[in-house]
């Protein structure tokens, strides 16, 4: 799904998450912070430093197959570099830099600390004075020009944080570079995160428009929390990744065990193997979650302990019934929710909706 | 060259090794830029272009339309929609201003999203028959032979 988390823009409302249409949050901005964040607008990011290697005709020749630029100025005896490889020439690679100003570091330390620990480009402005020629050397210098108030976006709520650099050959100022990036927190979609009906309209557009839809951005949650996968249940989450539940069954006395163990309770034995549940099942016990209250869920709901028609029992949400109608005894079946790209969950559906209190006996 | 003119429309096919090439010329090593399942980590359905590739052929673009004589002066663009593998960015210019032979090109590069780039870039571009010696060059010539005076100057 490619959809409205992609969009950028700089938002206007400045301190005002939307989790919803009509529902919006203040979010309590800590002035103290801002300030810590202003006081580092003017200092510097990098000093005096040089360009990993000369502008050269190989990075020069990747750069134009990569962009397929195929502009005869860039190769030849006479070549120039393509203009918007500016930032190239400054880049630490894989190995990155060494030496840098630590004022950029901190600042990008604080803004982590604070929750803000994804970070996007979203604007890029270069001015090219001097052409750059295989052989050129370059040195920069860079400077922190502004650290934004907290913003919110379609990516998240942040701080803009802009850095210009100035690029030179020798004395000769070749050009400077404007850099802004977002260092946000992600908003992250949830199975609560429907689609609304004009939907296509949700999709990002122009950046100065994404600021001005905020309000109506589509419903956004935390994520949902993930599973804890280890050697011992890797097999079962396996499993569930491919839409069927597994029931771990001891090879030497045949007994079915849930959760899944490195032993069996029963004889003892080590060694196992797998049965898949056929997916009907009954509500052995539950409860209904009103509190606390957590972001990626929305109480109430009901938790229901399944004993499945295997015979083991298993903890999953219960869908299909209005929470307070949720009884032991209830028949359930087994589906398998997607609440996210990458997290699908077994769940069991109420099989009879209509369950009235009393109508089933716990066994 | 004038006000209003619309520059033929540029297909970008965004494909894995457009995004991963570009980044590796541009000597941007950020995950998300070449590894799809640390993108995810991190909210992203896949991998995505990085803003200095957008750059790059948003400068080609132009010159691609100009000609080889052209020198770009500025880009400047701001991001929207990212570039993800399988989509087709359309970049589309119309020149917004000219200025004896240095011309302003409003550019936009939408996708299957929606807008991906929008930007403006500054392009001199010689009329036939001139040589081209941009007035920055002769400003930054002008501001080197001061330096190599100067630094004479000091030697001396």
């Amino acid at each position: 799904m490619r959809d409205a988390r992609c969009a950028v823009g700089d938002a206007d409302e400045g301190a005002t998450v939307s989790y919803g249409p009509g529902v919006s949050h203040e979010v309590a901005v800590d002035e103290e912070f801002e300030k810590r964040l202003k006081a580092y607008e003017g200092r510097p990011a990098a000093v005096a430093r040089a360009g990993k290697d000369p502008v050269n005709a190989p990075m020069i020749r990747h750069w134009c197959e990569a962009m397929g630029d195929t502009n005869p100025a860039y190769a030849g005896r006479d070549a120039i570099a393509p203009p918007t490889m500016l930032q190239v020439w400054t880049m630490g690679g894989l190995s990155g830099h060494t030496g840098r100003a630590h004022a950029y570091d901190e600042l990008l330390g604080l803004l982590d600390e604070a929750g803000y620990t994804s970070v996007v480009a979203t604007d890029c402005e270069q001015e090219y004075l001097r052409p750059l020629r295989p052989g050129d050397e370059i040195t920069f210098d860079s400077v922190i020009e502004s650290v934004s108030e907290q913003k919110t976006t379609k990516l998240g709520t942040g701080h803009f944080v802009t850095t210009r650099m100035d690029l030179r050959v020798g004395p000769d100022l070749a050009g400077t570079h404007r850099f802004r990036i977002l260092k946000y927190t992600p908003i992250r979609r949830t199975e609560r995160t429907e689609e609304p009906p004009q939907g296509r309209q949700q999709r990002p557009s122009q950046p100065e428009q994404e600021a001005k839809s905020s309000q109506s951005a589509p419903r956004h949650k935390p994520a949902r929390p993930r599973p804890v996968v280890n050697r011992d249940n890797a097999g079962f989450w396996e499993g569930v990744r491919r839409r069927r539940l597994l029931i771990q069954r001891c090879t030497d006395c045949g007994g079915l065990r849930h959760p899944w163990l490195p032993g069996c309770n029963a004889c003892g034995g080590m060694d196992w193997d797998t049965v898949e549940a056929g997916g009907e099942g009954t509500v052995y016990s539950y409860v209904v979650m009103h509190h606390p209250p957590f972001p990626a869920f929305d109480p109430p709901y009901a938790v229901g302990l399944i004993e499945l028609a295997e015979g083991v029992r298993m903890i999953g949400n219960v869908l299909g019934v209005p929470c307070d109608k949720v009884r032991i005894g209830l028949p359930v079946r087994l589906e398998f929710q997607e609440y996210d790209e990458e997290l699908v969950l077994p769940v069991w559906r109420a099989q009879d909706g209509t369950a009235q209190e009393g109508t089933y006996e716990h066994r | 060259m004038n006000t209003g003119d619309e520059l033929p429309p540029l297909e970008i096919p965004i494909t894995r090794t457009l995004i991963v090439a570009g980044a590796i010329a541009s000597r941007d090593y950020q995950d998300v830029h070449h590894d799809a399942e640390l993108a995810r980590r991190k909210g992203s359905p896949d991998v995505f272009m990085n803003i200095l590739t957008t750059n790059g052929l948003v400068g080609r673009y132009i010159t691609d339309h100009f000609g080889p004589k052209a020198a770009l002066r500025k880009v400047a663009i701001r991001l929207g929609a990212p570039n993800y593998p399988g989509d087709t960015m359309v970049l589309r210019g119309r020149v917004e201003e000219v200025d004896g032979d240095t011309a302003t090109v409003r550019v936009t590069g939408a996708n299957g999203i929606g807008k991906h780039v929008t930007g403006t870039v500054t392009v001199t571009v010689p009329r036939a028959g001139e040589v081209t010696v941009p007035a920055a060059t002769a400003a930054t010539a002008e501001a080197a032979e001061a330096a190599v005076t100067a630094s004479r100057e000091e030697s001396a």
